[in-house]
């Protein structure tokens, strides 16, 4: 049997790390793209657009994300498309990520006064003008600190890719838990590392939230 | 082809993993929303010793995933001798996840009662208790109710990872049915509608009681 010094312990927690930060950075890169489009469907007013976006949105913030990544997972492979545990890992983090993504925008751009769409309208701006120059620049300023926030959900929902078999943090925690028989200071270590992640960016984002409501 | 028949005689398993989600999320709920209840109490109008223990307490759980908090109790407890059955651990690390967000929820709707509200009911000739029910708790607790109940509802969600440390819930109920007819996608399709279900379930109860709760506005 191979005995594991703290420096091991460390060593193997650390590069697990790297793939938490990897996967969290590849779905909060997946989940605003998706939440963007789906952000500009929901803006076009067109009626079936808005039941699409509002169906998305209920139906992955209403089931829980380990059943997602199942159904990604196993689900998938089980109807004949072969699907690494990378790839499910992003792809069901992409669903959950947008989903809260886009509805924590819709409240930015809802506190935006409905009479600046209405005098950029009379003013002659198209409506990608009024988007680009009235609407955008305000909304990403509400919306940064929640944005930010958010990503700190995102980080933690990348420890549940462990359980579909992902090697990331809290999977090597318990790969390591096997080997040496040591929960207390494993998963201790394992949460003072999601805690460095995560605190930064909820401190950040208290900070913006302070700043912004200074500014107002 | 999608074949959901074969799940029909698993609907047993399924009911009483059901039961047990329903069962633990009532629990929990109760649990946190009055450990939550506690803590933003003392966070709010505490002294600066306590006030700093509430919010590491919040800190450390908000910053952390759940799952983590969850192998921590049931894995790393024992080993300092404290023994708990997958239930137990479950329960505990379930009150205290939704405990920490319930804490920074009701802590804001404490926050947004303002001083002169609670010296003019202090004039106005009311008791400690009349004040801290009527004048603090009910008009805090009805400004910040919607954030609470959707928290709630994302730690019934969440609860789905205590399938892990073998508790027999929904999760655990789709992982065994799949196991046993291979119908991974149909098994797991089902269990997320059934999740969906108790999801909006829970939101027409949180809002039939918040308008019994919060009678008084209509009432007057």
């Amino acid at each position: 049997m191979i005995e594991f010094s703290n420096y091991d312990i460390l060593r193997n927690l650390m590069f697990a790390t790297q793939w938490t930060i990897l996967l969290s950075l590849a779905a909060f890169i997946g989940g605003t793209t998706v939440a963007l489009t789906l952000t500009a469907m929901r803006l076009t007013r067109n009626p079936v657009m808005q039941r699409i976006v509002k169906i998305y949105v209920e139906l992955f913030q209403g089931t829980p994300l380990l059943m997602q990544m199942f159904l990604c997972f196993f689900g998938l492979s089980m109807l004949g498309y072969e699907i690494s545990a990378w790839s499910a890992a992003i792809l069901s983090l992409t669903f959950f990520t947008s989903a809260f993504l886009v509805e924590i925008w819709r409240g930015c751009i809802d506190t935006l006064p409905k009479g600046q769409w209405e005098a950029s309208r009379c003013l002659g701006l198209s409506f990608l003008q009024t988007l680009r120059f009235i609407i955008l620049p305000q909304a990403i300023r509400v919306a940064t600190a929640p944005t930010v926030g958010f990503s700190v959900q995102v980080i933690k929902g990348t420890a549940l890719a462990s359980v579909i078999g992902f090697v990331e943090l809290t999977k090597v925690g318990t790969m390591l838990n096997n080997a040496t028989f040591e929960p207390f200071k494993i998963f201790t270590l394992v949460a003072l590392i999601y805690f460095v992640l995560c605190y930064p960016l909820s401190l950040y984002s208290k900070h913006l939230e302070k700043k912004f409501n200074v500014s107002r | 082809m999608l074949y959901f028949s074969d799940l029909l005689q698993y609907s047993d398993v399924f009911l009483s993993g059901l039961k047990t989600t329903v069962e633990l999320t009532v629990l929990t709920t109760i649990l946190g929303v009055v450990l939550g209840t506690v803590c933003a109490t003392v966070r709010q109008y505490g002294n600066r010793a306590s006030q700093r223990v509430v919010s590491v307490y919040v800190e450390l759980i908000r910053n952390t995933p759940f799952i983590v908090q969850l192998f921590f109790i049931f894995f790393g407890l024992p080993a300092i001798g404290m023994m708990l059955s997958p239930w137990e651990a479950s329960m505990i690390a379930l009150t205290i996840n939704l405990g920490a967000y319930s804490t920074e929820i009701i802590r804001a709707g404490l926050a947004s009662i303002s001083k002169g509200q609670i010296e003019a009911a202090k004039v106005l000739g009311l008791n400690f208790r009349q004040t801290l029910t009527r004048v603090i708790f009910i008009p805090a607790f009805e400004k910040i109710y919607p954030a609470l109940t959707s928290q709630c509802i994302i730690v019934m969600l969440g609860s789905a990872v205590i399938s892990q440390i073998s508790v027999q819930d929904l999760t655990y109920a789709a992982n065994l049915v799949q196991s046993r007819n291979f119908r991974a996608f149909e098994s797991y399709l089902v269990t997320a509608l059934m999740y969906l279900g108790l999801s909006i379930l829970l939101r027409f109860a949180f809002n039939a009681l918040g308008k019994r709760l919060f009678a008084y506005r209509t009432s007057n």
